[in-house]
């Protein structure tokens, strides 16, 4: 049983990343972007034909990294220079991404069984997955001591600046362009991580495996910055850590789902469901109060 | 210095609701002046601001500061002489981001902002002297959010913020339109110290005749998109508030 959460919080590990990526859209930047299903895939499908062809998972991590950040760049042109709403630029990208990742793939999925990953590299304890727990911890904590450092720096105030006030940042000789392509292309990088890490836990790559991610993403976040209103957060870093919980809350949700015995079948609509809860517990609690303090006056 | 050549701007050209906003101005503001443009609405003040900012590109003509052409330049690259205080005073500021990001972004305003940590103790201090002469006391309250702040609060910081680095060209956008008569008061005084102790040059737009009468050096009527009348620092403090008001029947 405990094998069961302790599976939760590796893959919770394992799309943090993307989780973060969705925080720096969402939260950093006020972008809606749903380049994430296609730049997911896109990590998974490059490292599984990269180790497929004798690559090591070292060198294959920033050739993914790379690909997804391409992505986001396309997604970041179009929203900026053709003004395109970013929610149809990302569709349209991940459109695309599909014919892009399936011709890169070559066909619908490739198992990554006796190949050497990122994740059977090492041996310091004798469990195995807490072995790939080891891993995916210390490449997450890498990622979030990076991650706030660039948000605290000259960089990063221009980057949070730009999503909450673009008029005034214009007038502070940002140009609001480039700093959002920039973003886009560091959160798809970031998605394209999680597709990196998935891929080589579960050992093979699927051309479907991203249908529906970007809610697990959305939903992450949704949960951190209800914990941050509830617990009055400002720090940055907090916040990034914050994200993480969220990762690992929606992931023991849909363990715990599975674990009373639902049909996996219907696990793509709890997932919805548990989404809209979380929007909208707040609105409707809110809504009850107010009600009550109107009938109060009364 | 500005100098504003035949500059004309149309919007929507040729359709319907087509509106001539400014009609071949030629204007010509000389470094350290204070200029105050008035004008009923619809008579091309914030035009004219917006294309001396460049967030607006004119229909015909030429934009010069201190002697270079800039009118192909977008906003974001004229922010190194020009610092811009708006009407509304949420949009001169970043509300999520903390006083002391906002005034980091505001000392680098000519600069790249670049994958260092900018903030350090000396830069802390920096703003806290800054911040201390308006007598506020936010100086010890730099860690806040800007968007705890009321709007006088926020557009005297805008204020000083624009003074964080070195500007030719402040351009006050009806600064005091939102604010309650003492915090206009406090504002209007900054935007005068800041004129007198760094010699920018300055244009204000207001609707409040006194300001107008009171503050600046030379004042400008704007009316259907042309310069009605063009007073030096003579004749502006010769003028009385009812000959302004005569302005305007």
């Amino acid at each position: 049983m405990s094998q069961f959460y302790l599976t939760a919080l590796q893959l919770s590990i394992c799309l943090g990343p993307m989780a973060l990526g969705i925080f720096i859209t969402m939260k950093v930047f006020n972008i809606p972007d749903i380049t994430t299903d296609g730049s997911y895939t896109l990590g998974a499908v490059v490292t599984a034909v990269l180790l497929a062809n004798h690559w090591s998972a070292a060198a294959a991590l920033p050739v993914c990294m790379l690909a997804g950040a391409l992505a986001g760049i396309c997604t970041g042109l179009i929203h900026t220079k053709l003004r395109i709403d970013a929610l149809l630029a990302g569709i349209l990208v991940m459109t695309g991404l599909y014919s892009v990742n399936l011709t890169i793939l070559g066909r619908s999925n490739i198992p990554l069984i006796n190949m050497r990953t990122l994740f059977n590299s090492i041996s310091i304890f004798k469990t195995e997955l807490y072995n790939e727990l080891f891993v995916a911890l210390v490449i997450i904590s890498l990622l979030i001591f990076l991650l706030r450092y660039l948000l605290l720096t000259d960089f990063g105030i221009a980057m949070r600046a730009t999503g909450n006030n673009p008029i005034m940042t214009k007038s502070m000789g940002i140009n609001n362009d480039i700093i959002k392509i920039t973003g886009l292309a560091i959160a798809n990088a970031l998605t394209a991580l999680s597709g990196f890490l998935v891929a080589q836990y579960q050992n093979f790559t699927d051309i479907n495996m991203g249908i529906g991610i970007v809610i697990t993403g959305l939903g992450s976040v949704l949960i951190a910055d209800a914990l941050r209103i509830w617990m009055n957060i400002t720090h940055i870093g907090v916040q990034l850590l914050l994200v993480l919980a969220g990762s690992l809350l929606f992931q023991l949700v849909l363990a715990f789902t599975l674990a009373i015995g639902i049909d996996p079948n219907f696990l793509k609509g709890v997932t919805a469901v548990f989404v809209l809860l979380i929007v909208a517990l707040p609105r409707v609690s809110q809504q009850l109060k107010s009600s009550l303090s109107n009938n109060n006056k009364r | 210095m500005i100098s504003l050549q035949n500059i004309s701007k149309i919007f929507n050209p040729g359709k319907p609701t087509e509106i001539v906003a400014l009609k071949e101005i030629s204007l010509q503001i000389n470094k350290g002046e204070f200029v105050v443009v008035v004008g009923a609405n619809g008579s091309g003040k914030s035009t004219l601001l917006n294309i001396i900012e460049g967030s607006q590109v004119p229909s015909t003509g030429k934009v010069e500061i201190n002697g270079k052409d800039v009118t192909p330049l977008p906003e974001y690259k004229r922010s190194r002489w020009v610092a811009r205080v708006f009407q509304n005073p949420t949009n001169g500021t970043a509300s999520d981001l903390t006083i002391l990001d906002n005034f980091r972004l505001a000392a680098l305003r000519a600069q790249q902002k670049n994958l260092s940590i900018g903030i350090n103790e000396s830069f802390r201090k920096k703003v806290q002297e800054k911040i201390a002469v308006l007598g506020m006391g936010l100086e010890n309250k730099i860690g806040l959010p800007m968007g705890n702040l009321s709007g006088g609060q926020r557009q005297a910081l805008t204020l000083l913020m624009s003074a964080m680095d070195h500007i030719d060209i402040l351009l006050l956008d009806e600064p005091t339109a939102a604010l309650d008569p003492r915090s206009a008061l406090v504002v209007m005084n900054l935007a005068q110290k800041l004129h007198q102790d760094l010699g920018i040059t300055t244009v204000l737009i207001t609707h409040n005749l006194k300001d107008s009468q009171v503050y600046g050096n030379r004042l400008i009527q704007l009316r259907e998109g042309m310069i009605a009348h063009d007073l030096n620092t003579e004749n502006k403090s010769a003028l009385s508030i009812q000959e302004i008001y005569k302005w305007f029947e």
